[in-house]
């Protein structure tokens, strides 16, 4: 259990927190033929663009509303028209998701009251779904616009059904899934049979693959008739706590009830996703899985060594940090310090002392004596700093191949999880014995040479 | 905010700039901001374009007011080289909370400096103007004046909110905060005949490195760099230089104009890229020195460098006109001048097929026909689709660009190579074209081309195997 503390310092340092803006413009890139488009002025979207290209190493579609000191004071209506129209007339989206900055909200614009009336100007549009989601960006973090906008999406595009299909599910995932989780999340629920739509799909647009011709909207993801359709699923799977919000929506829009998973990192919580499947499937656990249980079993066995007693200190959003953090405790290592971003209902119950709502360099300041660091890409000044090894995990990661493939959930991702951070965990314990090594071997020539000159050194 | 106004329409009306000479008193009234297109606009925001000017300043700390958007989508993403000091990586925002909106975020900014001064005690810390702080009228200016007297310590107001402007007018609100602030507050310990100032050069990639050892050897001393790997001591010391070189003329030209008509310090316009544009900056630069009271010595020893440099430089060069004459360039680039590269590739023998010149000069484009004949294929603008097209249509052997194009390339199986701020790679110097030469040529030639494009096995007619 953990007492949850936010400093009362004026200064962020070294921030690991990013705006809630661009987490919403994340969720619609999950989505098939999406512009995402920024309600403020173009900065916002040019840094959200570098810092999405830098972490996927794909062309993003990301556009703005371009407002100026004179149009936001004016309003931005005029704006949010001609974007729209602009970008309907140059990349025939099936959707414009449209995202609100600091700036728009600060001025107070009622976007919604803008849509009715660029709807009821310009038919032409009838065929493309507008779905506005508001994201201050003085408010909240990442995740949370990840999880407002994928509400909205559903409030606005899932439509109730009359029949269901048993074989028929939603998928929820939350923003610190990688396409790679998301695809061994759907390849496991087809192994049972079932037929999983999942909202937003970040593995169909962002995985990283080459189009045959050039796209300027999203390029696979979730097809608005997908989410129109996803009335008809016997249930919903939300992954992280940040989907209860969207969860509740669709099950309040659809009536399709959900289950949520905190966590799918871990043998138990990777036990729990394929027992419920089982049980609402009403197969048989396929041998692969049982295979890959196995797998991870002797990962641990052979691995906890490299585990046990060390000191982690990780610095990730509330629900990144809820999935890694306990599977490191359940590893045999102690979480020595936790840092997150943004309020959550997860967080009190996490096993360490205190749970900090801070930034990069409040985790240095905490994790000195600790032997591993787990934080995004950013934390690579503090690695250095400190001469500690850096896990990197989160977004972004830009400085790393293969971000968007890295997977840690179910059986396999855990299993690859208890390699990749055993390995650096041993490393640095080798290079301790190494440098221990060093001083011994010091100490013994200090002792020979007293002894050389004669003065009686001690014996070793 | 009408303070800023007034600014903002100065640096406008900025004689010095080429494409304004260029227009009529009426276009340049409205001003070089290309009226943003909503939906259809693509660009960094002016406090970005600020904070790309100022951040190269290694020894200050830099405190983003304003909400987390405008510093945590964007720190660290930039390699600007230091050879000292680290503190401008570190990453500084007031982060604001809804209730700074209601209440204003002046109290919170003035602890924040407070804070960064007891931590890290740098010489000088610079605040830079966001736009929901601009907007809810908190006054940064007023709040760096008063922190500067409490806390004895220079705190400059950066104030470029984003939604005044584009990045390039943000590169210029920053060039004006030096002046306003800090050029001419301190004196150098010493001064030399032959002290420049170099404005506008951002160390990318360190690439410095390779340019100052050529002017060490002259016994040219840079005074101050505004502002790659610069030092505040040394920029508030810029007025007793001799001479400065303007090196991306659009951002810092009125810096230069203004220490000319202030501390009668003439300038030049010159580039570090490029072999012939390399040896002409020296070249400029001793015969002004010389002007300004430097040994006349000076010149017939510039001249002699340049002499030994450009024939090392040749001979270096050489072995791979084999491997890239003919090669065909596609070039679009804003930041490294086109025309300094446009040379460069064409002296090793590549052919230019064309080059975008949405951000050159009149005077630029000028300079690009010169060298590439009158019927130089010079695009104004280039939609990313287009561009796609052309190279898919194997128009071009490799794209030079900034990292904005990047996808463009690579999703089109083309070679590309990054020439703007997010290079990693050093293309300043004699030797600095080598490497852009060595790059080009490594990204051109490498051996993955020839496999992503291959057929997929189902695509590709199938052969009948035998199994033996
Ligand atoms: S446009 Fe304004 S709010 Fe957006 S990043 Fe630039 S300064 Fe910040």
């Amino acid at each position: 259990m953990a007492i949850v503390t936010r400093l009362s310092k004026a200064c962020t340092v070294n921030p690991l927190k990013m705006s809630q803006t661009i987490g919403a413009a994340l969720a619609f890139l999950g989505l098939d033929r999406c512009m995402p488009l920024l309600h403020g002025a173009q900065g916002c979207t040019a840094f959200g663009l570098v810092l999405f290209v830098r972490h996927f190493r794909e062309a993003i579609p990301l556009q703005t509303t371009a407002m100026s000191e004179v149009t936001t004071i004016m309003g931005g209506m005029d704006n949010v028209e001609q974007a729209i129209l602009n970008i309907y007339n140059r990349a025939h989206p099936a959707v414009i998701g449209i995202c609100s900055t600091g700036l728009a909200e600060t001025q107070g614009e009622d976007v919604e009251g803008f849509l009715r009336i660029i709807r009821a100007r310009h038919p032409e549009l009838a065929a493309v779904a507008l779905v506005f989601v508001s994201t201050p960006d003085y408010e909240g973090a990442f995740q949370d616009g990840w999880s407002q906008a994928v509400t909205r999406m559903v409030e606005e595009l899932a439509e109730p059904a009359g029949h269901r299909q048993p074989q028929r599910i939603n998928i929820l995932p939350g923003s610190h899934l990688t396409p790679g989780d998301i695809e061994e999340l759907r390849e496991t629920a087809e192994a049972f049979g079932f037929d999983a739509q999942v909202i937003p799909d970040l593995s169909g647009s962002l995985d990283g693959h080459v189009p045959e011709d050039f796209c300027p909207t999203t390029h696979g993801g979730a097809s608005l008739s997908a989410i129109r359709g996803c009335g008809t699923a016997t249930f919903t799977l939300a992954v992280g706590e940040q989907m209860r919000a969207p969860a509740e929506a669709l099950k309040r829009k659809t009536g399709v009830p959900y289950h949520l998973f905190p966590r799918l990192t871990g043998l138990a919580a990777a036990d729990d996703l394929i027992e419920l499947l089982s049980e609402r499937s009403g197969r048989p656990v396929p041998a692969k899985y049982r295979r890959q249980r196995s797998q991870l079993v002797d990962a641990m066995l052979d691995g906890h060594f490299a585990f046990a007693g060390k000191q982690v200190a990780i610095a990730a959003e509330p629900d990144l940090l809820a999935a890694v953090a306990p599977w490191f405790a359940e590893m045999g290592a102690k979480i020595a310090a936790a840092v997150t971003t943004t309020e959550s209902p997860v967080l009190a119950a996490l096993p360490t002392d205190e749970v900090l709502i801070g930034d990069l360099a409040d985790l240095e300041s905490r994790a000195g004596r600790c032997d591993l660091l787990v934080t995004h890409a950013h934390g690579r000044q503090m690695a250095a700093r400190l001469g500690r090894p850096l896990l990197r995990m989160g977004l972004p990661l830009f400085d790393r191949l293969g971000g968007a493939h890295r997977t840690i959930i179910g059986y396999r991702g855990t299993r690859d999880l208890v390699f990749e951070a055993g390995n650096m965990l041993s490393a640095q314990t080798e290079e301790q014995h190494a440098s221990r090594g060093d001083e011994h071997r010091k100490l013994q020539e200090a002792v020979s040479f007293s002894d050389a000159a004669g003065s009686g050194g001690q014996c070793l | 905010m009408s303070v800023l106004s007034t600014k903002v329409q100065g640096l406008l009306a900025e004689p010095g700039c080429g494409r304004n000479q260029a227009k009529s008193a009426r276009e340049r009234r409205a001003g070089c901001q290309n009226l943003l297109k909503p939906g259809a606009a693509a660009g960094g925001c002016a406090f970005d374009g600020a904070k790309i000017a100022l951040q190269p300043i290694t020894d200050v700390a830099h405190l983003v007011h304003g909400p987390i958007a405008c510093e945590g989508n964007s720190w660290d993403n930039r390699h600007t080289g230091s050879s000292g000091p680290l503190l401008y990586r570190t990453g500084f925002t007031t982060d604001i909370t809804a209730l700074d909106v209601i209440q204003g975020g002046e109290k919170r900014l003035l602890r924040a400096i407070r804070e960064i001064i007891e931590s890290y005690d740098p010489p000088a810390v610079f605040v830079y103007q966001t736009c929901v702080t601009a907007m809810i009228g908190d006054d940064i200016e007023a709040v760096c004046q008063r922190a500067s007297e409490q806390f004895a310590r220079p705190v400059v107001p950066v104030n470029a909110p984003g939604f005044v402007g584009s990045k390039n007018l943000g590169n210029k609100l920053a060039g004006q905060a030096l002046i306003d602030h800090v050029i001419g507050t301190r004196e150098p310990a010493h001064t030399t005949p032959c002290d420049v100032v170099i404005l506008g050069d951002y160390n990318v990639a360190g690439e410095f490195a390779r340019v100052r050892p050529l002017l060490d050897a002259l016994g040219i001393r840079v005074l101050a760099s505004i502002t790659g790997d610069g030092r505040y001591h040394d920029i508030a010391c810029a007025h007793r230089a001799r001479v400065s070189m303007v090196v991306c003329s659009k951002a810092m030209i009125h810096v230069a104009r203004n220490m000319e008509t202030r501390y009668g310090i003439p300038f030049f316009e010159g580039s570090f890229y490029g072999v012939s544009d390399m040896s002409d900056s020296l070249r400029q630069m001793s015969r002004l020195l010389v002007e300004r009271g430097a040994p006349e010595t000076l010149v017939a020893r510039t001249e002699a460098l340049i002499a030994r440099e450009e024939a090392r430089i040749g001979v270096r060069l050489e072995p791979y006109r084999a491997h890239l004459a003919g090669k065909r360039v596609l070039l679009v680039t804003g930041g490294v001048k086109s025309w300094s590269v446009v040379a460069a590739l064409r002296e090793i023998g590549m052919e230019i097929v064309a080059t975008s010149v949405k951000k050159s000069t009149p005077e630029d484009k000028q300079r690009i026909q010169g060298i590439m004949g009158s019927d130089a294929p010079m695009i104004d603008d280039l939609p990313p689709r287009d561009m796609y097209r052309m190279l898919k249509e194997g128009r071009a052997d490799i794209l030079l660009s900034g990292g904005r194009s990047q996808f463009v390339a690579l999703k089109a199986k083309v070679p590309w190579l990054d020439i703007n701020q997010e290079r990693h790679h050093a293309y300043a110097g004699y030797d600095g074209m080598v490497e852009l030469v060595r790059q080009i040529h490594l990204t051109v030639n490498n051996p993955i081309w020839q496999q992503v494009r291959r057929c997929a096995p189902w695509d590709a007619a199938a052969p009948v195997r035998k199994a033996v």
